[in-house]
């Protein structure tokens, strides 16, 4: 039976891991391929490193993370963050992302999304979507959830599979951070509108939210940064009790 | 010990040398037919389009050398489903070492399949000191159906060959190389293969 995805996800700046790290005995917490390795030898499924560098030439820094992080694990990574042509996706999966994931610059331009599919295929594409409930109804934010749009997250979501997205990343703005659970209705809903895996990310906090997010959102894969980095949740409690839940998971 | 990587422009295939690596070999990425049929081991990688990746082979002239190869040949996702007959994504003719066709999976069940599964009836050299069980990763939305050749299965709705083996020939639906531990060892039992 296919697994539930467990996916720390790891946010860049400069070649540097971001967010603090202190639960790995690591001797870098910033290096993200030390952290990455140390995740991969402690249960993750997948990782998921989000660039958020200012500037386009320090991304470029980027492409040679990507080879170092290949070189060392041996589980699947996703890598996104300012990526906006067929170039810019061929480098990263040449030094070995597996997938690429891309957000604003699918919505400026849907068509990305076709010719990324055609030229790699759909299972290296995975549409992000950050969106925020407002008046009942759920709208696709841009530039890390900073600009509203009047894109609906389900008509957005449809259109990105029919383009041929091969998974869809949902980050619910309202309950980011507030590790208040997931947006498991939203979630549902979105399981039930487009036939592509969907990743749930934002609200993590406790084990029983992932199960949540498994159980009533119908998520294929939960990603969490913070309650990862921080030791609040091991990944590996986190998968023997979700196991102990009848949830499908690799242990 | 050579290893030859084909190169026909399909996909990831940084993971594969580098996982090659890690078991403390070397994969060399190569198009030159005479590189290929010397080889002590043959890797056919290849994600993304059936019909794009034969197209590929085609024009390479590597597919009249894959057919001939004597040497160990492991087939990865897209590798393994070019061996068989025939494909459903985009009418493609494959090379027809496996005598199955490569079918669509119903759309019951999310499309690709995508993540780790388990791994079953395995009956193979490739799968020396692996137990029945163990989680592979995967990510497809074709599916090679059950024959005399399978050496492994996985069920996704439906029970389907993850693993094919016959003669020298063999292929495997996951990718061994972002398989964790367990796909390391499917990759040095295949390099350990003798015929």
């Amino acid at each position: 039976m296919i697994t539930k995805r467990i996916i720390p996800c790891l946010d860049i700046k400069d070649g540097r891991t971001v967010k603090g790290v202190n639960f790995l005995d690591l001797r870098d917490a910033g290096n993200p391929v030390e952290l990455a390795y140390a995740y991969s030898e402690n249960g993750a499924d997948e990782l998921v490193f989000l660039d958020i560098s200012a500037t386009e030439e320090k991304r470029k820094t980027l492409a040679d993370l990507v080879k170092e992080v290949a070189r060392e694990i041996n589980i699947p990574f996703t890598v996104g963050g300012g990526i906006s042509s067929i170039q810019d996706v061929e480098l990263l999966l040449k030094n070995g992302a597996d997938k690429v994931s891309i957000n604003s610059s699918a919505v400026k331009n849907p068509q990305l999304i076709s010719d990324l599919a055609k030229t790699f295929g759909s299972q290296c594409v995975v549409v992000a979507i950050d969106a925020k409930e407002i008046n009942g109804l759920w709208k696709v934010h841009l530039v890390g959830g900073k600009l509203p749009t009047e894109l609906d997250l389900f008509d957005w979501a449809n259109e990105a599979c029919n383009l041929g997205a091969g998974e869809i990343l949902f980050t619910s703005m309202d309950n980011d951070g507030t590790k208040n659970g997931f947006a498991n209705d939203a979630l549902r809903q979105l399981s039930e509108t487009v036939n592509v895996p969907i990743i749930a990310s934002g609200g993590a906090g406790k084990i029983s939210d992932f199960r949540d997010a498994f159980t009533i959102g119908k998520a294929d894969a939960a990603l969490a940064a913070s309650v990862f980095h921080f030791g609040e949740i091991k990944i590996r409690d986190l998968k023997k009790e979700l196991a102990q839940n009848n949830i499908a998971i690799r242990l | 010990m050579k290893i030859a990587i084909i190169d026909y422009g399909a996909g990831n295939v940084k993971s594969v040398q580098f996982a090659l690596n890690r078991l403390g070999f070397e994969g060399i990425l190569s198009a030159d037919p005479a590189f290929i049929l010397n080889a002590d081991k043959v890797i056919f990688p290849g994600v993304g389009a059936a019909n794009a990746a034969m197209k590929k082979l085609r024009e390479s002239g590597l597919d009249q050398i894959i057919p001939i190869l004597k040497q160990p040949v492991l087939g990865i996702c897209l590798g393994m489903q070019l061996l068989c007959n025939y494909s459903e994504e985009g009418n493609t003719d494959g090379l027809g070492i496996f005598d199955v066709a490569v079918k669509k999976f119903p759309a019951d069940n999310k499309i690709p399949q995508m993540g780790w599964n388990t791994i079953h009836n395995l009956k193979s050299p490739l799968f020396d000191g692996i137990s029945e069980n163990e989680y592979v990763y995967l990510v497809h939305s074709f599916y090679a159906e059950k024959i005399e050749n399978t050496i492994a299965t996985t069920k996704y709705g439906l029970d389907y060959a993850s693993a094919l083996q016959k003669d020298n020939f063999f292929g495997v639906q996951f990718h061994p190389e972002k398989s964790g531990k367990t796909g390391e060892k499917i990759l040095g039992n295949f390099l350990k293969i003798e015929l």
